[in-house]
């Protein structure tokens, strides 16, 4: 036995290996359980405090709210401990490779976030005289110019929320162009292996939605597609690159055979990041794309938002585009919106929501793009592209890869469940990974392939971590082959283990019941 | 080299090796011909150091007068509070920051009770059964509750008030052009101890064929009103009343729209926890009775046990949603507001109850004591009777000029009518004034001074 001088054991006493007893507080270590802040017994607290206040007649007119709200208080140092004990049960890009497939979770630079806090950026009303906000305009029309010249498109609308609220962006567009020659049609065509955003956009305008076949190689099926096309075929939404990881070869000619029979080119363009610097989608015959600020350009995610969806457009498309928007002229930047727009705008289809768009995220993407610059981007497409063909190559003769032969991947690998041992699944595969200390892969998307796993490792990976992952996959996938029973506990590591879904919808608890508090509802 | 890309040159070559092609443009072939760069896109500039980049940025930054170097009243729809320092410290932890929408859930937790917690706020704030893990914004949530309505009562006509911010009736008409939804609209009046109230308006055309009847409450103008009677209304004729609330510290003293008998509620959540940022990111509130859950749009966390039993919350009722549904889902929308709604159930955790309602007091006293100020100076009236940190100014000039004259001496005196009702040469008088726990006396007085001068020319 060894001691130190005040008698202190200094080597471990006991090498057996031994299962943790269960603790009297449930916490583990480090894995801390935290309560909810309305099982805490001591309302009536607070963690912000105020000026004293004169008592002063008021003018509510008898609407004051008398009876309880329900809303517990937390002094400072109990909220700081309760929300930083909840995100240590998060993973995070900042902990590990995040490799969602379509969600593009690459590095967010920090001087984006030290940019957005600005307080010429972030302590800024929407409607403060538009003298006073010249440097926000010229962030959002710079940004817009980048857009635009990364795209080859003529014009562009920064308006959208997020990317299915840029889908809307440029479905309406589509809409509001054929009505205004006379040409309403009634039908949007959507590959298989489309997002879910985009037949749920294309019916939230007021669309029917009919779906395109793929062909066995992975691709939109172009006589398909052609047979189809007529006068009542608005437009096609296509997603390039796909969804299966593949770039639409025939992309032109799908555009020219759109345009011939009157319709118009929406792009999903989710998969940017796999060619911007190398391909412009106006290159392609697009009329309308959409593109993710918070996957290319690197603004979080935040846990589900908030993203950033800004649309450009050709020039058919380009008169129609929302208000508001940022103009330049005499060195000037106007706002163009209902009050300023006059007759200049007249076929615009209107507002798409309150104020002018996403402008913290428009800080941060402007702040990403200039790091990068030109070069830089196109290097961000290319080591995107290399670090998923390197995953997708790594991975032969373990998974299987349906669509190897159909040509290099661009930035995300596919994967089917054929050859795992019965009754083995990619779920088992993805808790698996978790229990690997990585974020599993997209899972059972596209609904094309069958139990899909999409791996998307993007261009912020070295090929350590790149190694280790394919590491850690191929033995989780062995297993899974091999028909490991232990696989279907996973994960055993994680703060869950395998949550009831089933018993969560089944009787929802959408929010937090405390008897003794008299509900506010009757 | 480039400071967001771990390859090296070297790894480049093998990994090309290991893939078995010998230059990444062979990665590329797919692209026609047509459509391939042969290098960087020109005109435009190579990569910058972060110093430079910085540098660049703000000075952009210094071209605009923030809201913190003035005497700031804005308000319409957007809100400036205090916001504690530990929201924006805890909302960028990377573990919140940098994750995604949590798809995982036994990874996912701290985002998903988080969520739980928002949800449970909303629906308590609101006075409602449920709410959802958050919309884009304000704006959105209305739109995406008037379809709701639309859904649930298989009508399709929707009755707009008054005093619903313009933007938000605007996007609502951007939409029913699309959507042949029928909206039944009106501009806000100016008159005096009710500015934008069209209370009888409401009642007189709610009939069989409305879906819904939309209001909001303070409403653009400031007005704060009772909305049973119109809850009543609706419900006899089998419609919906849907409330809208743009300034959610209102809650902390006026009775919710919920107790009011509100069959769904949106909200504008940015006041708490979020920021001006000049129009967003936001956080869109979303909250109805338990019966129409099933309707919502949206994402929403729940409650449930794993595999050992262990309490967990995961993403439920998902079969509403696009990725399931895809073009029968109740809404198209994907990625919300995680992270403000974050910052938004972070603010009210250290606020509290107590803290709501002191919050609140200190709003609702410091308005009532800047209105009465303002209406001193000769030539302005006071159009409000009921209002909370809001209300509306009559001036016998054109609101916008006075506005542009002051902001250039450094004082940024509201939103002008102008600038939202374009088309309404009567209500060019009207200036909505805010006042929040940020205003000063001294800002008040300001004000009252800079407005007197002007006038008086």
């Amino acid at each position: 036995m060894s001691m130190n001088n005040e008698g202190r054991v200094t080597r471990p006493e006991n090498n057996e290996r031994a299962t943790a007893p269960a603790t009297f507080t449930g916490n583990r270590g480090l894995m801390l359980e935290e309560p909810l802040i309305f099982e805490r017994e001591d309302h009536g607290r607070t963690g912000v405090d105020f000026p004293a206040m004169a008592p002063a007649a008021g003018r509510l007119a008898g609407l004051e709210r008398h009876r309880p709200i329900g809303l517990p208080g937390l002094p400072e140092p109990e909220a700081v401990r309760h929300y930083t004990r909840l995100s240590r049960q998060n993973y995070a890009i900042d902990l590990g490779l995040f490799p969602l497939g379509s969600c593009t979770m690459k590095h967010n630079p920090r001087l984006n976030e030290k940019v957005a806090r600005m307080p010429g950026f972030a302590d800024l009303h929407p409607l403060a005289p538009v003298e006073r906000v010249q440097g926000a305009l010229a962030v959002i029309h710079e940004l817009g110019e980048w857009l635009k010249a990364l795209t080859g498109m003529a014009a562009v609308a920064m308006a959208p929320k997020a990317g299915a609220h840029g889908e809307l962006c440029g479905l309406l567009a589509i809409r509001a162009a054929q009505e205004a020659r006379g040409d309403a049609r009634a039908v949007i065509l959507v590959p298989e292996s489309a997002h879910g955003t985009n037949p749920a956009t294309a019916a939230f305008c007021g669309y029917r939605v009919e779906n395109i076949p793929a062909t066995a190689e992975g691709r939109v099926d172009l006589s398909a597609l052609e047979a189809r096309l007529g006068p009542d075929v608005a437009g096609v939404m296509i997603t390039n690159p796909n969804t299966c990881g593949l770039f639409e070869r025939d992309m032109r000619r799908i555009s020219d055979a759109v345009h011939a029979a009157g319709g118009l080119v929406y792009c999903d363009g989710a998969n940017f990041n796999a060619i911007v610097g190398r391909v412009r989608p106006g290159d392609l015959g697009i009329d309308a794309m959409h593109i993710n600020l918070h996957k290319t350009f690197s603004t979080p995610h935040g846990g589900g938002g908030p993203g950033a969806g800004p649309v450009v457009f050709s020039a058919a498309l380009a008169p129609f585009a929302p208000l508001p928007f940022v103009d330049r002229r005499d060195g000037q930047y106007l706002l163009v919106e209902e009050a300023t727009v006059g007759d200049d705008h007249a076929s615009s289809f209107g507002r798409m929501a309150a104020f002018h768009g996403q402008m913290g995220m428009f800080t941060r993407a402007l702040t990403y793009i200039l790091s990068h610059g030109a070069d830089g981007l196109r290097q961000v497409a290319e080591d995107a592209v290399l670090n998923a063909n390197y995953v997708l190559r790594s991975l032969d003769g373990v998974l299987d890869a349906p669509f190897a032969a159909s040509g290099p991947c661009m930035h995300e690998a596919l994967f089917s469940d054929s050859g795992l041992a019965q009754g083995f699944t990619t779920l088992d595969i993805a808790k698996g990974l978790i229990d690997e200390g990585f974020h599993p892969m997209t899972m059972y998307f596209p609904l094309v392939v069958h139990g899909a796993m999409l791996v998307e490792p993007t261009e912020t990976e070295g090929k350590a971590t790149l190694d280790q992952f394919i590491g850690a996959l191929r033995s989780v996938a062995e297993r899974a082959r091999q028909g490991d029973p232990s696989l279907k506990a996973a994960p055993l590591l994680a703060p869950r283990r395998r949550l009831d879904e089933t018993a969560a919808a089944r009787k929802p608890v959408l929010v937090w019941k405390d008897a003794e508090l008299p509900q506010a509802a009757e | 080299m480039m400071r967001y890309l771990p390859l090296t040159n070297d790894d480049r070559a093998a990994m090309l090796r290991t893939i078995g092609v010998s230059s990444i443009d062979e990665l590329f072939v797919d692209v026609p011909e047509v459509a391939r760069l042969a290098g960087p896109i020109e005109g435009l500039p190579n990569h910058g150091s972060e110093l430079a980049v910085e540098r660049h940025m703000a000075r952009l930054a210094r071209q605009n007068l923030s809201a913190g170097e003035a005497p700031f009243f804005l308000g319409c729809g957007a809100y400036r509070h205090h916001i504690p320092a530990t929201v924006d410290h805890l909302i960028q932890r990377g573990e919140f920051l940098t994750s995604y929408t949590p798809y995982q859930p036994e990874i996912a937790q701290g985002t998903l009770q988080a969520l739980f917690e928002f949800q449970t706020q909303v629906a308590r704030l609101f006075g409602c059964d449920v709410a959802n893990a958050s919309m884009y914004d304000g704006s959105t949530a209305c739109w995406e509750a008037i379809t709701m309505a639309r859904r649930i009562t298989r009508r399709g006509r929707a009755i707009l008030s008054a005093g619903l911010h313009p933007h938000y009736v605007s996007l609502a008409r951007t939409m029913a052009r699309f959507t042949g939804d029928q909206l039944d609209i009106a501009a806000p009046e100016l008159n005096p101890g009710v500015p934008g109230d069209d209370m009888a308006r409401l009642l007189d055309a709610i009939d069989g064929e409305t879906s819904c009847v939309v209001v909001q409450n303070p409403n653009i103008l400031g007005h704060v009103a009772d909305l049973s009677e119109l809850a009543a209304r609706a419900h006899e004729h089998g419609a919906l009343l849907i409330a809208v609330v743009t300034e959610p510290v209102s809650l902390g003293a006026i009775r919710p729209p919920g107790e009011m008998g509100a069959d769904i509620v949106v909200g504008e959540g940015q006041s708490l926890g979020v920021g001006l940022n000049f129009g967003g990111p936001y956080v869109g509130l979303f909250a109805c009775a338990d019966k129409y859950v099933r309707q919502m749009p949206g994402r929403l966390a729940g409650l449930t046990t794993d595999a050992d039993g262990q309490r967990g919350f995961v993403l439920t009722l998902s079969t509403r949603e696009q990725h399931i549904r895809r073009e029968k889902a109740t809404s198209n929308i994907c990625t919300n507001a995680g992270l403000c709604a974050l910052a938004f159930s972070i603010h009210l955790t250290l606020l509290g109850e107590t803290g709501l309602r002191d919050l609140a007091a200190l709003n609702h006293a410091g308005a009532v004591a800047a209105a009465e100020r303002l209406a001193r100076v000769p030539g302005v009236e006071l159009l409000n009777g009921p209002f909370f940190n809001e209300f509306t100014l009559r001036l016998p000039v054109d609101s916008a000029q006075i506005v542009e004259t002051l902001a250039a001496q450094g004082i940024l005196a509201g939103v002008p009518l102008g600038r939202l009702y374009p088309g309404a040469p009567e209500l060019a008088g009207g200036l909505v004034v805010a006042v929040t726990e940020t205003t000063g006396e001294e800002d008040v007085e300001a004000l009252a001074e800079a407005l007197k001068a002007e006038l008086a020319r």
